[in-house]
């Protein structure tokens, strides 16, 4: 079959692979309709995520047809027109049953690499380094899912556009995670960093919860419409105004209640700082740039909560821990917890709730998926997500 | 150029092994104490489901006279503390360090079978990597595939 391929740093392409083969009892096979880029494939295409190898099959989003199903598959058939959580949860262990689905102890082949790097092993994510499972990504025509009864959720017939509902597969549920785990609730400020895919869902259930103001923050002006226009939510352009700035004047002087980072390792900035962390990290002295992050916990009001939603893979440069402690703040983050949400999720999205649809800028044909890539690095032409439809 | 990427990704795996390396406080000397240390895996299950009749999981069955085990009730209703440890310390210097190498250290298959049976307890199989693989693996990627090869005995565990 034909997949897309990670070939190196900044290096991807079309290959044939084999094909995927049902290796647990509760696997299926799927075909797969629809597979977005997602703003972490980034992080993997610029050589940031360590554990990857030539040919490792890139897309974590996803939403396709069973086309096989293991022999253990109990609410699974084929023909199901199902979106798949990102990560993977074997549904069983303690964290899967208390909702801690990305935790999962079962899912992950080789625990040792994140035990190494991080304390514990986390569960595993399609498409995403051999650190967080190896398993084979979804650009591809058809992808292995393990645990298909616990991690693919059925599509409702009124949500036909597969380009709407593929995003309740991770920029859905990791967005709506923001909000939740965030603590949003009914009268809040919350201010969320990036208007991409996650930070776009994270601004709408921000406003879905509850929240009486909601303050997104980018530099790209079509991701500042789109926040604007299909998530009703207020923007700041960091590259036109002071954000600490702006955000005091909102907020009366306290700060956003409740601050989420949707950017990630690869922040950008217009300060001199900006230059500090690229130089780091290049030089490998810290593995991420966290410059949203810096932004939220130093903006947020005392006492408040920050969800880092962004990913990050190791360590970073001047951490304001100071700021996180005197202020009393409560700083969380995680993957994506997205089999408690996708339900709930898609049908906000069937109902218009949730929009999404316009998230998908560039569909277009796995044959095209290193343009796609191109595009989406560039942030040329629009792109806000790149959407391949094998 | 394969050689300046080699090193950058080199590079990127020791920056991110520095953070958990940095995060370990100093190790006290060895006083052979770590030989006989506990390897421990939380089972979400009783004990009366992880050790029926007495009957240990399979997986650590094979490892037979080669470990002692023992478990006891997790705190906070969360399972089955299972335990294992070698019943004769391994062997150290080069030939340990050999065995470590190739996954053969007693240690690493210690930790491989409990992390098989707490899978096979909660879900009733270890979840397989793909096969066939679609990797093509240069310099840098090998030392991947290594890291996966011995990523199952390895770790904190």
């Amino acid at each position: 079959m034909k997949a897309l391929c990670w070939e190196g740093t900044n290096e991807v392409a079309i290959e044939n692979v084999p094909d995927p083969q049902i290796r647990n009892s509760g696997d299926v096979i799927l075909k797969v309709r629809a597979s977005a880029v997602c703003g972490s494939d980034l992080h993997l295409l610029g050589g940031y995520i360590p554990a990857m190898q030539s040919g490792d099959v890139l897309g974590h989003e996803f939403l396709g047809e069973v086309a096989e199903v293991g022999p253990g598959v109990r609410d699974r058939k084929v023909g199901d027109r199902v979106v798949v959580c990102s990560f993977v949860g074997c549904g069983r262990c303690w964290y899967c049953t208390h909702d801690l689905w990305s935790l999962c102890d079962n899912a992950n082949t080789n625990p040792g690499i994140t035990e190494a790097l991080w304390g514990s092993a986390i569960g595993a994510c399609y498409g995403y380094s051999h650190a967080l499972g190896g398993f084979a990504g979804s650009h591809a025509e058809y992808i292995r899912v393990p645990f298909a009864d616990h991690g693919t959720f059925v599509v409702p017939d009124e949500l036909a556009d597969d380009l709407a509902a593929v995003f309740a597969s991770d920029a859905g549920p990791t967005g709506w995670m923001g909000a939740d785990l965030g603590g949003v609730k009914s009268g809040d400020v919350v201010a969320v960093w990036g208007c991409g895919g996650v930070g776009q869902v994270a601004a709408r259930a921000a406003v879905l919860l509850g929240a009486e103001r909601v303050i997104s923050i980018d530099r790209i002006p079509e991701r500042l419409a789109q926040a604007e226009k299909y998530m009703g939510v207020e923007t700041i352009d960091y590259a036109k105004t002071d954000v600490g700035a702006e955000l005091r004047e909102r907020t009366g002087g306290r700060g956003p209640d409740v601050c989420i980072e949707a950017v990630g390792m690869e922040a950008h900035s217009t300060g001199p700082e900006y230059l500090y962390d690229q130089i780091k990290q290049q030089l490998r002295l810290q593995t991420d740039r966290p410059t949203a992050v810096r932004e939220a916990i130093y903006n947020c009001r005392k006492g408040g909560s920050v969800f880092c939603l962004g990913v990050f893979a190791g360590v970073v440069d001047k951490f304001p821990l100071g700021a996180l402690m005197n202020k009393g703040l409560t700083f969380r983050g995680a993957q994506q917890h997205g089999h408690r949400y996708i339900p709930m999720l898609l049908d906000r999205i069937a109902s218009g709730d949730l929009p999404t649809r316009h998230l998908a800028t560039h569909p277009m044909s796995l044959d095209e998926g290193p343009e796609g890539y191109r595009l989406f690095k560039e942030k040329e032409d629009n792109c806000v997500r790149a959407v391949f439809q094998p | 150029m394969a050689l300046t990427k080699t090193i950058g990704r080199a590079a990127a795996v020791a920056g991110a092994v520095a953070g958990g390396l940095a995060a370990r406080r100093s190790r006290p000397r060895q006083d052979g104490t770590d030989a006989r240390r506990w390897f421990v895996v939380t089972v979400n299950r009783s004990p009366e489901e992880v050790m029926p009749d007495g009957k240990l999981p399979e997986p650590l069955a094979r490892l037979g006279d080669a470990i002692e085990v023992r478990i006891r009730p997790a705190p906070g209703d969360k399972g089955t503390e299972l335990a294992a440890r070698l019943t004769h310390p391994p062997e150290s210097g080069p030939a340990g360090a050999k065995a470590r190498l190739h996954g053969e250290d007693p240690r690493q298959q210690v930790r491989t079978a409990l992390r098989e049976a707490k899978a096979i307890l909660e879900v009733g199989e270890v979840v397989l990597p793909d096969a066939p693989g679609t990797t093509h693996p240069g310099l840098g990627g090998r030392l991947v595939a290594v890291a996966d090869r011995i990523a199952q005995g390895k770790g904190r565990l």
